[in-house]
């Protein structure tokens, strides 16, 4: 089966830097692919280049065999979950109204909204008494819930994630990267998921990617990478974590 | 006569468009030329900003009514020129005028003019004079008659030896043809300390000492009651000042019969006793009055109540400044929705809605004034009001806008919504707060300025604060300045209470 997201050649610049070197990567359906590396090696940018937040300056994005452009972007994005940092939730709409925002455009039935809503309350583990509350009336833990139901809420074939945990103090942290990839694992979920923290990347990651100013370095398991690093940064992006992550 | 509703805005099938902006100002222009053109049929006088000019406005429209001609008289809309354009563009049919102010700042001529050379000058604009009403108002140089005797000063000459003395001139006389400038250089006046000052402030500077010598009108009723001497013109540098009425050809020939009537019935002595009734008693109408006593003339007019008038003053400035926000609101948050994505339309935007801030408010009103569309009109008024309210919602909204952070922004993107779904139902609430702030200062604003319409002659509560202004009376200005903080504050109250309505609820908690 082919690859659900395949990027070409894509290359992308921000002012007179480069963001990303022409790059080329396949995400495989069913599987959970992690973007590592430091801050401002490109990772971001990789995201938002799928999600068409950004356009890139050479090469091609394709979703699903497709080749994305600015006609067909709005279409494709419905078939993207995209889960950020603290949330993204939008404050003036309830945790509900969130959750429901893209369904109500969408002019979907009001008995199809509810059991889905319910159906994600379970998944996710949120009490659906929650869903009236504004999202500064919720902690960070129930807000990061509230953001995993919005984004999957069109059962979208792919889940995009960026750093969606680091905000939280560890003990949310841990918990919720548990049930987290329960919920992948459960729904068979397509995800790409980027991450700063190397445990994370070897808790969730089927696929590793490590990035570094703008280049995918090298990519495999955690244990590709550990035993047969291609350069210097390799090892010692790994050495630097491996007290967390081996002991 | 007066401007009609115009066709080309009623057509119920362009108004019945469904949302766009397009459609908005549609009705809006329609409601605009419907709610100022209401008042087509009477025969509109004008007057200028002085007790006389008043006067003699309130006396021609009684003796219109008097013919069974409808009229209305427009108060102290200004100076010449703004009387001079209203009468050219139609906006009063007629107004008191003098012949040596038609001459030099009507035709624009050093020469001194005769009643035959102004009227064939001025057929050209359609404007006819009267005969002469009677009375010369020249205008003279006054002094406090114990300072001029205590100098021994008899005539402008004689100021040439007290180069010490303060001078404070109307703004008008500063600037006239037949002003300060060339009557210095007639009489070779030393004086240096000249200053500007409104012509009724004026009297009270002249009697607290705060200046020695003013401007005045040979018949004003302030020269005996301040005991003021006038400073013989012995040079004759003034020329004649005959007033007359100037109308327009159009007027209809009963009207004109009527308004001919004037023509001689009113000298020197008379015009100081209606100017001191009309300042003793602070009413226009009863001085007015006085000039119809033995004759046919009816009393009615004079006594409309405060209560009544405060009524008409607040319903009118709740006029100017209601629909000129409208106005604001319906063109500024578009505008700052544009500002908001920067780019040198933006910043066009915010510096243009920024440059028309920093003009004062009445060199707006008077750049406004010549325009073909405006004119001495509540137009003129609600689109100097409309400009000046433009700015605090334009940066507000585009403010509110840009300062939405990012990650919600890509939020908004990544899930798919389109554009303007994007801005109605994200952007906007989110930015709300800050484009409602920015509507209560503009609204703020507006309730204060608005105050200014009574100088184009567009009413409001800055009526009784201009009369009060030039009858020096403090309890008059009063009865405008009070009510219209009180608004402003009760403006200010309401949006806080719009603000729980419109503001939703998960951005204040």
């Amino acid at each position: 089966m082919s690859a659900l997201v395949q990027l070409v050649d894509v290359s992308k610049r921000y002012e007179d830097a480069p963001a990303l070197h022409s790059t080329n990567l396949a995400i495989e359906r069913g599987k959970t692919t992690v973007l590592i590396g430091p801050s401002g090696c490109g990772k971001s940018t990789l995201l938002r280049l799928i999600i068409g937040l950004i356009t890139p300056d050479s090469g091609t994005v394709a979703f699903d065999g497709s080749q994305i452009t600015p006609a067909n972007i709005d279409t494709l994005r419905r078939r993207i979950g995209y889960v950020i940092q603290e949330g993204g939730l939008f404050p003036h709409l309830t945790a509900r109204a969130n959750v429901l925002l893209m369904a109500r455009y969408l002019g979907k039935s009001d008995e199809e909204m509810r059991t889905r809503l319910l159906e994600l309350c379970e998944l996710t583990r949120l009490s659906d008494n929650l869903l009236s509350r504004y999202p500064i009336e919720l902690s960070g833990g129930q807000r990061q819930r509230v953001s995993l139901m919005r984004a999957l809420m069109l059962s979208p074939e792919l889940l995009l994630l960026d750093e969606p945990l680091g905000a939280l103090d560890p003990l949310v942290r841990a918990s919720l990267q548990k049930e987290l990839k329960e919920i992948f694992a459960r729904l068979r979920q397509t995800a790409l998921f980027v991450t700063h923290d190397l445990a994370e990347a070897a808790y969730f990651g089927d696929e590793i990617v490590l990035m570094n100013e703008g280049h995918i370095v090298q990519q495999g398991s955690l244990a590709d990478l550990r035993e047969n690093p291609v350069n210097d940064f390799v090892r010692e992006f790994i050495n630097s974590q491996r007290a967390l992550v081996f002991t | 006569m007066k401007l009609l509703p115009r066709p080309r805005f009623v057509g119920r099938d362009r108004r019945a468009r469904r949302g766009g902006p397009r459609g908005l100002s549609l009705t809006f222009l329609t409601l605009f030329a419907a709610v100022f053109s209401a008042n087509a049929q009477p025969t509109v006088i004008g007057s200028k900003k002085f007790t006389e000019s008043y006067v003699l406005g309130e006396i021609a429209k009684r003796t219109l009514n008097d013919a069974g001609i409808s009229a209305e008289h427009r108060q102290g809309m200004g100076g010449t020129i703004i009387l001079w354009q209203a009468l050219r563009g139609n906006q009063i049919d007629a107004y008191p005028e003098y012949t040596g102010t038609i001459a030099q700042e009507i035709l624009k001529t050093d020469r001194k003019l005769s009643l035959k050379e102004i009227r064939e000058a001025l057929e050209k604009f359609e404007v006819r004079a009267t005969e002469p009403l009677g009375f010369n108002n020249t205008y003279a140089l006054v002094m406090r008659r114990s300072e001029a005797e205590r100098l021994g000063l008899r005539t402008i000459s004689n100021l040439r030896n007290h180069p010490e003395l303060k001078i404070g001139l109307t703004h008008e006389f500063l600037d006239r043809q037949d002003g300060w400038q060339p009557l210095r250089a007639r009489y070779a006046l030393p004086q240096q300390n000249v200053i500007g000052i409104d012509h009724a402030l004026g009297y009270a500077a002249l009697k607290n000492g705060s200046i020695d010598v003013k401007d005045a009108y040979s018949t004003d009723a302030k020269i005996a009651e301040y005991d003021l001497v006038t400073l013989e013109d012995d040079l004759q540098f003034f020329p004649r000042y005959d007033a007359v009425f100037l109308y327009r050809l159009s007027m209809t020939a009963p009207t004109i019969t009527a308004l001919r009537k004037l023509e001689g019935t009113l000298d020197e002595t008379r015009m100081i006793r209606l100017n001191a009734e009309a300042e003793r008693t602070k009413n226009y109408a009863r001085a007015a009055n006085l000039y119809f006593q033995g004759g046919t003339g009816s009393t009615a007019d004079a006594g409309e109540s405060f209560w009544h008038k405060l009524t008409r003053w607040t319903l009118r400035h709740l006029e100017l400044a209601g629909f000129s926000l409208l106005l604001a609101v319906i063109v500024g948050v578009p505008l700052g929705i544009i500002a908001s994505r920067g780019g040198p339309t933006g910043q066009a935007i915010l510096g243009f809605a920024s440059v028309v801030q920093t003009i004062p408010s009445l060199a707006l009103l008077a750049l406004l004034v010549p325009l073909p569309f405006f004119g001495i009109s509540v137009r003129t008024a609600i689109a100097a009001l409309f400009l000046y309210g433009l700015l605090p919602i334009v940066r507000n909204t585009a403010s509110g806008l840009q300062d939405i952070p990012r990650a919600l922004r890509d939020s908004a993107i990544a899930l798919g919504l389109s554009p303007m779904t994007r801005l109605w139902q994200i952007y906007l609430p989110m930015a709300s707060r800050s484009i409602l702030a920015g509507i209560k200062t503009s609204a703020v604003i507006n309730i204060g300025t608005a105050t200014l319409a009574a100088l184009i002659g567009a009413g409001g509560l800055g009526e009784p604060i201009l009369s009060g202004l030039n009858l020096n009376d403090h309890a008059t200005i009063l009865q405008g300045a009070i009510p219209a903080a009180l608004l402003a504050l009760l403006v200010q109250w309401g949006f806080d209470l719009l603000d729980r309505v419109l503001i939703p609820k998960g951005l204040r908690l």
